[in-house]
């Protein structure tokens, strides 16, 4: 039982003594499972169901289901458009369609169909956290159907294609190769006597 | 005699609203001693009435205004999501808990912690469901580090500048945390061979989450309920978080509700889309997670106004992802000749360092600056080497050296991009 720093009125203290003990005879003990501190214990299925969500790039973690662009677009106008124009492009929040080949310019413009790498992790995110205002309220259909859509709005499927558990992964994105390893330390600092930190024009 | 310390300007910078928020308490206090005779203060010019009561939570002193920023030039309000920390009214190496910056993607959740709980599961012998109670049971410990968002300094990428420090550079605040070793937590549950990565997790609406490697995750990373003595403030992740030392801000997961031990990062939107750092020639670099060496001079800094030549302490702050700061040097020449200050202890690795640099200003125009050297052996770079070799597209990292700009009006200006 965990120490509790408020310090009850000494009936109360009574009473709630007396409801553990009736507690630790009445329900079944749970079980410590931690073998050195002997906290903590399983969790059941129902509850890594619900909590369980991450998609990974193979496919693993994604549910049964599928969907189409046709059928996504009803969901993408009801519950997306607004933040996201019509076509993915118009805002007012983050553009998710176009920017192709703009990734080198001077203005990039970094969309799910010029700069994400894995389809999965657009089916994850729009699962994890889309709509904004009410993320977790698309179904597991829905959120293939306006993945397929997104994918379509990017010219990545066709509109009938059917983005489903085992096609996801399958889906070839435009900039799936076009991430490095992280190579810093990758500027050095001039030696001493070299240049000074001149104001940038 | 001149003034020892800068003043600040700007307006409602030191306003005097101060009074609208005095508590009933002290309001009684003032008029007590507004309505004593008036012969007191002659016959008395000493007298005195009794102070405030005692307060079962303190606040500060109603003549202290100082404040985050809260950005509200955003495009997506609670996406982007952020305030600012006045590093230029901060002494130490302590950010106040009320004053750490905040970044968040959802919105700041309410977490009752008697109904939170951590799960740690995936890859590992004994999948485990914790309370925040027994995670409090745990053998614990306390560190000081710094957090700072990949994305602070970004503004000085390109030529538009920030106006000030705060804008500029206010996502990096430091703090005592205190917690349970992540390592000790995923030795309870017997991390699996394969487990090469975790996924964290938070329980804010769109489930923050972010992948580190285990040799990471094992090495110096703490889940942490206490900041600066207090429970962790719910817009710091009330009522656990990860806290992971070094690295950029936001793989150090807020409201932590799961830990899933995987054979391979999750590649989650933070990770792919986010918080990538575009090259010029259009590749990405990924798991930037190093915070490098970095320093700011604090004071004096853009908006405080020198009130003529003498003396004046410059001061600042350095850090490191990569561990404790060796040396800082300034100058006040824009770089022609730079000299050590002297930093002050504890000089802790992973955790803001204040330096102090005496100075006597002639009140001729001065450029000052700072550059920390870390105890890898790396040197803070300026700017303009950063963009030489990452362009102004990469958003994220920008650790380079920050110029004030001192006029002969005694005015201080963001001298960056001068």
């Amino acid at each position: 039982m965990a120490i509790t720093r408020n310090r009850p009125h000494p009936h109360r203290l009574r009473r709630a003594v007396v409801v553990a003990a009736l507690a630790a005879l009445t329900s079944t003990p749970a079980v410590a499972q931690s073998p050195t501190y002997h906290v903590g214990r399983a969790p059941t299925a129902d509850e890594l169901k619900k909590i369980d969500i991450e998609v990974l790039p193979d496919g693993r973690g994604l549910p049964p289901g599928s969907g189409t662009a046709a059928a996504g677009k009803a969901v993408y106008t009801q519950k997306c458009l607004t933040c996201h124009g019509p076509t993915g492009k118009e805002g007012p929040q983050e553009n998710i369609a176009g920017g192709k080949g703009s990734l080198a310019s001077s203005k990039p413009v970094k969309t799910v169909g010029s700069y994400w790498p894995y389809a999965t992790t657009l089916w994850d995110y729009i699962h994890r956290a889309m709509p904004f205002d009410h993320p977790g309220t698309l179904t597991d259909e829905d959120v293939y159907a306006v993945t397929a859509y997104v994918l379509f709005l990017n010219d990545i499927v066709r509109e009938d294609t059917v983005v489903g558990q085992s096609t996801l992964a399958t889906i070839q994105m435009p900039n799936r190769n076009g991430f490095v390893a992280d190579p810093r330390p990758d500027v050095p600092a001039k030696k001493a006597g070299g240049a000074s930190p001149t104001p940038r024009r | 005699m001149q003034r020892m310390q800068p003043e600040r300007s700007g307006a409602g910078r030191r306003s005097r609203r101060w009074f609208l928020g005095l508590g009933a308490a002290w309001s009684a206090a003032l008029a007590a001693c507004r309505n004593k005779p008036a012969s007191d203060a002659a016959s008395f010019p000493d007298a005195r009435v009794p102070g405030a009561p005692i307060r079962a939570y303190g606040d500060r002193s109603p003549f202290e205004h100082s404040k985050r920023l809260v950005r509200t030039d955003t495009r997506v309000p609670l996406e982007e999501a952020s305030s600012q920390t006045p590093l230029h009214d901060t002494y130490g190496i302590i950010t106040p808990s009320s004053l750490h910056f905040e970044r968040h993607h959802s919105g700041v959740p309410l977490i009752d912690p008697a109904a939170h709980t951590l799960t740690i599961h995936g890859l590992v012998e004994r999948p485990l469901v914790f309370t925040v109670d027994e995670i409090k049971r745990l053998p614990s410990v306390s560190r000081i580090h710094f957090v700072e968002c990949s994305g602070n300094s970004s503004s000085e990428w390109r030529s538009s500048g920030a106006t000030d420090l705060q804008r500029a550079h206010g996502l990096t605040s430091c703090s005592e945390w205190t917690g349970v070793a992540l390592s000790l937590l995923l030795k309870e549950c017997g991390v699996k061979p394969e487990g090469t990565w975790i996924l964290a997790e938070g329980a804010d609406p769109g489930r923050h989450d972010r992948s580190i490697p285990m040799s990471k995750a094992i090495d110096d990373v703490l889940v942490a309920y206490g900041q600066n003595g207090e429970p962790i403030r719910p817009e710091q992740g009330y009522p656990m978080r990860l806290l992971v030392p070094g690295w950029e801000g936001n793989v150090n997961v807020k409201w932590l509700r799961r830990i899933k031990v995987l054979d391979r990062p999750a590649m989650t939107r933070e990770e792919t889309s986010k918080y990538t750092d575009l090259m010029p020639d259009g590749t990405a670099r990924q798991f930037t997670f190093y915070m490098e060496a970095k320093s700011l001079i604090t004071r004096p800094s853009s908006g405080d106004t020198l009130r003529g030549p003498g003396f004046y302490e410059v001061t600042g702050l350095a850090w490191s992802g990569r561990g404790a700061i060796e040396k800082v040097e300034v100058t006040a020449d824009g770089g022609k000749t730079w000299t050590p200050a002297q930093l002050q202890t504890p000089i802790l690795p992973k955790a803001h360092t204040r330096f102090r640099w005496p100075w006597q200003w002639d009140g001729t125009e001065a450029i000052l600056a700072s550059r920390a050297t870390d105890e890898t052996g790396y040197t803070q770079p300026p700017i303009a080497s950063l963009v030489e070799v990452r362009g102004v597209n990469s958003n994220y990292h920008n650790n380079g050296i920050q110029l004030w700009k001192v006029s002969a009006d005694g005015t201080v200006t963001n001298g960056n991009h001068a």
